[in-house]
């Protein structure tokens, strides 16, 4: 049986605007979890009553933690951030289906805004050649870690306050890295734009989607996002939660 | 347990105990079944259930709201073969009962599912007449008490089994609504479905749902449920399955008192996966704190 498990907070600070890194201490979790993968995480409060899915930055099977950075955006996400190490938290996880490693030469794993994060757990787990790609509108987020995993890192802001100034797939086209595989998450007009691409390239890419929830485990079907199999004339409203988050870039149907 | 008699009758179906879980809140109970044990649930509510595939709305179709929630799925839905082929045969592995929500976008429709599932290996109907979230059928039927009636006496013609009839509460008179429910053949009544509601992105300056407007649920509607069940079964005979809100055992018995003779756990599954049973285990509390042998002692002792 599946169970929501009460986790203690190891740490959580903020390491940039807005967006807290919190490690907690969840070993049936991270026994299972896998990159790509996100967590339930419960406010604790009668008033904002549903989870929050976030997704899993770091796993640590030895330690048995599981590592969240995460973005303040609304009330449940304000209350995680106060939380303190030894506070403790609800959890359940891990959900969804993470990405699937595909063993080539070249990767490419494409991040913007928070959708960086789940890429770092990705990134430890890729062999050969890694060319990171991080967006963000101001302040890049994970940078030194994914230098550290031996990646080249490639950085673009809105503002051009670091690195290139523009979004992480102008940057991307710039660069024209070679490439055998791709890995993406962000906000939809960056997946779409990574789907773009890929196809140029005569790749699928594997993009991580995002939906507002409320059950995160496939029970009330809100998190739609809707798909086209191969083969299929007709798109299906498929579930984040339980048939994601990652998607085939050309099963999408990204214009709506 | 031991010596507390927690089952009800509804037109004939025995259940071990007043739980269900509201339609739409508990798919058809694979996805719970990893957290609770099916088998302690009185009956299990299954999502709507159309006679063909919906797809359902466009994303967001969820907001959070202070208290509560907002949908506006859409009745999305494999429909009614693929529900008879894998749904009917998972749930009869436990021994619940199994109650089938069916949806339709107009009276053809609605007869349609019933004569499919009318041969099928189900407890009993709930007609859902009173989802806001689809253009036709739903609530359309729902807040009309003539319509009502039509529908149902319709619907009665292909159910072989006991018909519930979903009410919604986005009515003036929910009494109303009821009788006409009653005298189109319902053989029980369940209520409330979700009530109308709307949020706004103040940041983006758009509705939070693709579909502006969705349903209403969660612990801030339980009042109105509440309510709404009190003066049902102050004005009808047959039995009625409260829902709104629920999510302790304390809830529960506040709509046994109102006269409910079931009562259904909906939002409180997103919120907590072991809502149900932690309904039903708070029934039991309650029943053994005050001495209550039968739930019948209780149910609709407010004047």
């Amino acid at each position: 049986m599946k169970s929501v498990h009460i986790a203690e907070i190891i740490k959580n600070e903020d390491i940039s605007e807005n967006i807290y890194d919190m490690t907690i201490s969840a070993p049936e979790i991270a026994e299972y979890a896998k990159s790509g993968q996100f967590i339930n995480v419960y406010t604790g409060k009668g008033e904002y009553i549903l989870p929050r899915p976030i997704s899993i930055c770091g796993i640590d099977k030895s330690e048995g933690t599981i590592r969240m950075v995460f973005q303040v955006v609304g009330k449940g996400t304000e209350i995680f951030s106060s939380l303190k190490a030894g506070d403790s938290v609800k959890v359940l996880g891990p959900l969804g289906n993470g990405y699937e490693i595909e063993e080539c030469e070249n990767s490419v794993l494409i991040g913007g805004g928070i959708g960086v994060p789940p890429l770092l757990e990705l990134a430890k787990n890729i062999k050969g050649k890694k060319s990171v790609f991080i967006g963000a509108r101001t302040n890049p987020i994970l940078v030194d870690e994914f230098k550290s995993l031996g990646a080249d890192v490639y950085v673009a802001t809105d503002d051009g306050s670091e690195g290139f100034k523009g979004n992480a797939v102008e940057l991307l086209r710039q660069i024209n890295p070679s490439v055998d595989a791709i890995y993406s998450c962000g906000p939809k007009v960056m997946l779409k734009a990574v789907s773009d691409w890929a196809e140029e390239k005569g790749i699928v890419a594997q993009v991580s989607m995002e939906e507002r929830m409320a059950c995160g485990i496939g029970a009330c079907v809100g998190c739609a996002v809707k798909i086209r199999k191969a083969g299929e004339e007709d798109f299906t409203n498929l579930k984040v939660c339980k048939d994601g988050p990652v998607f085939l870039s050309n099963e999408v149907v990204w214009n709506e | 347990m031991s010596n507390l008699i927690t089952s009800v009758n509804i037109c004939g179906v025995e259940m071990k105990n007043p739980v269900t879980t509201a339609s739409g809140t508990f798919g058809s109970g694979r996805e719970y079944s990893e957290f609770v044990d099916l088998n302690k649930l009185g009956a299990v509510t299954v999502k709507g259930v159309a006679s063909h595939p919906w797809k359902g709305n466009n994303s967001p179709r969820i907001a959070e709201t202070y208290g509560g929630m907002l949908n506006s799925v859409g009745l999305q839905n494999p429909g009614a073969d693929y529900f008879v082929e894998n749904d009917i045969p998972f749930l009869r592995q436990f021994d619940t009962k199994i109650i089938v929500n069916i949806c339709g976008h107009s009276i053809e429709e609605y007869c349609e599912v019933a004569e499919k599932l009318s041969d099928a290996d189900i407890d009993m109907f709930e007609l859902n007449i009173s989802c806001p979230n689809v253009s036709e059928g739903g609530i359309a039927f729902g807040t009309q008490p003539k319509m009502i009636e039509k529908v149902v006496s319709e619907v009665k013609k292909y159910t072989k089994k006991p018909l519930i009839v979903k009410l919604s509460p986005n009515v003036t008179d929910i009494t109303e609504i009821a009788r006409a429910g009653v005298s189109g053949g319902a053989d029980a009544l369940s209520l409330i479905n979700t009530l109308m509601g709307m949020r706004i992105d103040i940041h983006r300056r758009k509705p939070v749902l693709a579909n502006k407007m969705g349903g209403f649920s969660g612990p801030a509607i339980k009042p109105v449920a509440v309510r709404m069940v009190y003066q049902v079964c102050k004005a009808v005979d047959v039995p009625v399955i409260g829902m709104g809100g629920i999510s302790t055992g304390e809830d529960a018995i506040e709509f046994i008192m109102a006269g409910a003779t079931g009562v259904a756990v909906g939002t409180a599954n997103f919120a907590n996966p072991y809502a149900t049973m932690e309904v039903v285990e708070g029934i039991e509390n309650y029943m053994r704190k005050y001495g209550i042998k039968d739930l019948s002692e209780i149910r609709g002792i407010i004047d």
